[in-house]
């Protein structure tokens, strides 16, 4: 792999817009649908975007269109659930290599068709890292072709003519003509020839880079005029709410719906049948209640009488499983990584040291619960949603129905958050199976947030047990680490108890610690309730156990954390594990996103530059440090805590630096970084879903508390370690959080000396 | 017949006088811009005012608001322009953007009683205002420089 500008293969051509954007885009002159084909070499670096479901293998298609008016429309086609990613980040590459005006620029919802749009799964940080380029080629392409009509309209040479800020001048003369006076002649020539192909240089950006453009939904969001998936309302449209089996596995053995009919209001109980995992997204099933208003149908729902047969997860209990899961990390598990022979090692280290960590289950409580609305005419079934996988949930959907993947449309709403829950379309199904049961009327399905803590795809649990062994220097020379953890292949396939490769690559094999003898082994873990993505995910557990066991490590050897963890990184090159199966690197080619030590070096070192690490705190202060790389970016942060002498804690001050290549909207990923301090305290202070006799015992934000304005950090300053275009782009959504946890505990440590081994954090260090 | 007046505007409701002023403004009114996240007042995000105050209409009920007046964040300002609209924007916020009208309202509801707010009284005024992006920081940004004390 080299860094070179080649564009040669990409397949820019000029579509009828009337074939591919009826019903999308409303007016246009100038349509691009670019298509790239299936080999990599077509962007400057290549990307996982190619290995995706219907990435670069079904050609992805990205969409601009521009009006007489000058207006310019570009498709949104990945969901937008708060990063900025989908509607604002992307858009804005494609109006910056366009040079367009960004206020004469908007920017559309694209529906769910992965056939047309490419991979529009938006997950795992990846939007902007798989996307950047492919925007930059379509708005370069679109440029060009405005130029090339420009030229052709006053007979001159295309060499004299550029495309500057919404219109093209012609540089001799000075004649000037606007987008919209170019458009329809701009989409009837040829497209580009692709060696042609020009991108701006990055001195040129107007807003790639800049931070600069507000996110798209800005006004709407303050004035209350958006749609998310619990606002939509169609005409003649019907409210249910559905009563779920409470252990996943469960069936309704009899219900009595009289009363509930009863309620003024109520119109139809149906009896939605359930799913036996593995079942992937399909709905749990349960008896679902349909009436005019969500408040007839929360009332009928409270009025029905049902008898569940709980089935084989009926005892899971997490204080049980607990257990289970500590007696599995403390016996040989399956072999994951192995360098030199950590068993040997271990054996003749002068001393050993050795700590368990315990992460447990949690749900995603975005502020929007899951909804859904869905009608059927004539055969052709339309979904409105807030899923982070549009395409995906068209293809669900399609299946349910047995129907053709073109007679679904599905209509992406904004996502009142999403953190992975809204990766799983089985609210989306609720509804299509309620609106088949009417007669095809549209119907929305709403989640009060009981049913969202209830019936998750949660966070998986996790116990982690380390074993360093030091020699007479002290000197780590051995690194035992053994986790168990249900995963996240269960909900697709038959419980395999171990986690898959793309678990393990979720902070553990890919641990870049430079220890001669390194083992990870996995633990056996049965899943007894639906597992799924979360913010992170294993990075979470994973960041926890390792980031807090330097910090031990540390301070049995009596050395500086930062120091300490420095030394333990190790000088930088490039870590390449010995893992009994293949290395998962984020869906990413390993030569262009290589686990690169220097890069968590300088993390490391900028945060606690700009942090002043060591600087002087007030009484019962303490800070603590912790790095970890995922979603293939860097992090560190460094955490002040204060506690007083009743051993209440704030968090006054986090430092956090990131290094995610090629900053795209430096703004937002500020934004982003501060949301992850918030979403880490959460993790660290209060989140556990716990379960008793297969039942989840949390409901609402009373039991399943997250961190409130009056106990959040009091102020999260972002570093952004500079890189050029050149520097391929990383995620930004996930990788704050991960290293928050450990950077927190750890300062509790400097400041009480206590030890939090065990997550949440809760009352543990109450006085 | 239940009669308020919502965003300046009779609206009548003969409906069930139990039912949460919520979903008479969602389901009913097509008012979405209030927001349904928890349904037991522990969220913040259906905040609106009733007569002037900060109430989570998930928790008030039809009969109570019989006769009174309720502003929705569609009527906070006809422009969009109230202080705390423009603060917002100013400093970009949103995140997802779900809870933010029921912050903006509970915010507005706070300064209107408390021009000059200290910062934990912006802390504490703010608190039964859930953001799970964690927008805290600008959130308190955005008070303070709507605030008198700015």
């Amino acid at each position: 792999m080299t860094y070179q500008s080649s564009f040669n293969n990409i397949a820019v051509t000029n579509v009828s817009r009337r074939d591919l954007l009826k019903g999308v885009v409303a007016t246009g002159g100038l349509v691009l649908a670019a298509q790239f084909p299936m080999t990599r070499s077509v962007f400057a670096y290549a990307t996982g975007a190619a290995d995706m479901p219907h990435g670069v293998v079904t050609d992805p298609h990205v969409f601009v269109s521009i009006d007489s008016s000058g207006l310019v429309t570009i498709l949104a086609a990945r969901a937008e659930m708060g990063t900025g990613a989908a509607r604002t980040a992307l858009p804005m590459i494609v109006a910056d290599e366009l040079d367009a005006d960004w206020s004469r620029v908007r920017v559309k919802q694209a529906p769910g068709d992965e056939t047309t749009y490419g991979n529009q799964d938006t997950d795992g940080s990846r939007s902007v890292r798989h996307w950047t380029q492919p925007m930059r080629q379509i708005g370069a392409a679109a440029r060009q072709m405005l130029e090339t009509a420009a030229a052709r309209r006053w007979n001159v040479d295309v060499a004299e003519v550029s495309a500057q800020h919404h219109e093209v001048v012609h540089t001799p003369s000075g004649k000037k003509l606007g987008y919209g006076e170019l458009a329809a002649d701009a989409a009837a020539l040829p497209a580009p020839a692709l060696n042609t192909l020009k991108l701006k240089d990055p001195s040129a950006f107007r807003y790639i880079g800049k931070g600069n453009i507000p996110i798209v939904d800005l006004f709407d969001i303050t004035t209350g005029n958006t749609t998310y998936g619990q606002d939509v309302k169609l005409d003649g449209m019907k409210f249910a709410v559905v009563a779920r089996p409470p252990v996943v596995g469960g069936k309704v053995a009899s219900h009595d719906a009289a009363a509930a009919l009863k309620v003024p209001g109520v119109e139809k109980v149906v009896l939605i049948p359930g799913s036996t995992p593995p079942a992937k997204f399909a709905p749990l099933g349960g008896v679902a209640v349909i009436a005019k208003t969500t408040w007839a149908a929360l009332k009928g729902r409270d009025a029905l009488k049902i008898t569940w047969d709980d089935g084989p997860n009926a005892s899971y209990d997490s204080k049980a499983y607990r257990a289970m899961l500590e007696e599995a990390i403390r016996k040989p598990g399956k072999l994951e990584r192995n360098e030199g022979n950590a068993e040997e090692a271990l054996k003749s280290a002068a001393r050993v040291v050795s700590a368990e960590y315990y992460s447990p289950h949690m749900a995603h409580v975005t502020m929007e619960p899951p909804a859904a609305t869905a009608r059927i005419v004539d055969g052709k079934c339309e979904v409105w949603a807030p899923v982070q996988s549009p395409g995906g949930t068209r293809e669900d959907v399609a299946k349910l129905l047995g129907a053709k993947p073109e007679d679904v449309t599905i209509h992406t709403t904004l996502l009142g958050g999403g953190f992975g829950r809204k990766s799983k379309c089985d609210y989306a199904q609720e509804a299509v199976i309620l609106s088949r049961e009417i007669g095809g009327a549209p119907v929305k399905v709403v989640w009060t947030r009981e049913d969202d803590i209830h019936h998750g795809f949660y966070h998986t649990v996790t116990a982690e047990r380390i074993e360093a062994g030091l020699d007479s220097n002290n000197k780590v020379v051995a690194w035992r680490q053994r986790s168990a953890a249900p995963s996240i292949l269960s909900t697709f396939a038959p419980d395999p108890k171990f986690p898959a490769n793309f678990e393990l690559g979720l902070g553990f094999v890919d641990n870049p610690l430079n220890v001669a003898n390194l083992r990870m082994e996995s633990g056996e873990a049965a899943a007894h309730a639906r597992i799924g993505w979360f913010r992170s995910v294993n990075n979470i557990p994973h960041a926890f156990a390792v980031q807090s066991f330097v910090a031990e490590l540390a301070h049995e050897l009596g050395r500086d954390p930062k120091d300490f963890l420095l030394e333990l990184i190790g000088p930088a090159r490039i870590v390449n594990p010995t893992v009994t199966t293949k290395l998962w690197d984020y869906g990413e080619p390993f030569d262009v996103y290589p686990i690169d030590t220097g890069r968590l070096r300088r993390v490391v070192e900028l945060v606690a530059e700009k942090a002043e690490w060591g600087r002087k705190l007030p009484k019962g202060h303490g800070l603590g440090i912790a790095a970890h790389r995922s979603f293939v970016s860097y992090v560190a942060s460094v955490v002040e805590v204060a506690v007083d002498d009743k051993g209440n804690w704030s968090v006054p001050r986090v430092d956090t630096a990131i290094d995610c290549g090629f900053a795209v909207h430096p703004e937002r990923i500020h934004s982003q970084l501060e949301g992850a301090a918030v979403m880490g305290m959460t993790v660290a202070k209060y989140s556990e879903v716990s379960f008793k006799n297969g039942r989840v015992e949390q409901s609402n934000y009373n039991d399943y508390p997250v961190v409130r304005i009056d106990e959040s950090p009091t102020e999260t300053r972002v570093h952004i370690v500079p890189a050029s275009i050149d520097v391929p782009s990383s995620g930004v959504g996930e990788p704050g959080v991960p290293p928050f946890t450990p950077a927190l505990c750890n300062a509790i440590f400097a400041a009480t000396g206590k030890r939090i081994r065990s997550l949440p954090i809760g009352p543990q260090i109450a006085l | 017949m239940i009669k308020l007046r919502v965003n300046g505007q009779e609206r009548p409701f003969d409906g069930d006088p139990s039912m949460p002023l919520m979903w008479f403004l969602r389901d009913e009114l097509g008012l979405t811009g209030t927001k349904f996240g928890c349904g037991v007042s522990l969220c913040g995000a259906c905040t609106v005012h009733l007569d002037g105050q900060a109430v989570r209409s998930c928790a008030v009920v039809m009969s109570d608001v019989a006769g009174h007046s309720v502003t929705t964040i569609e009527g906070l300002d006809a422009h969009g322009n109230h202080p705390v609209q423009v603060a917002w924007r100013n400093l970009g916020v949103p995140q997802c953007g779900y809870c933010q009208a029921g912050q903006i309202m509970q915010a507005a509801a706070l300064l209107a009683q408390k021009p000059a707010p200290t910062d934990a009284e912006i802390d504490s005024g703010m608190a039964g205002n859930i953001c799970r992006c964690g927008c805290y920081q600008r959130i308190h940004a955005a008070v303070r420089a709507a605030s008198k004390g700015a």
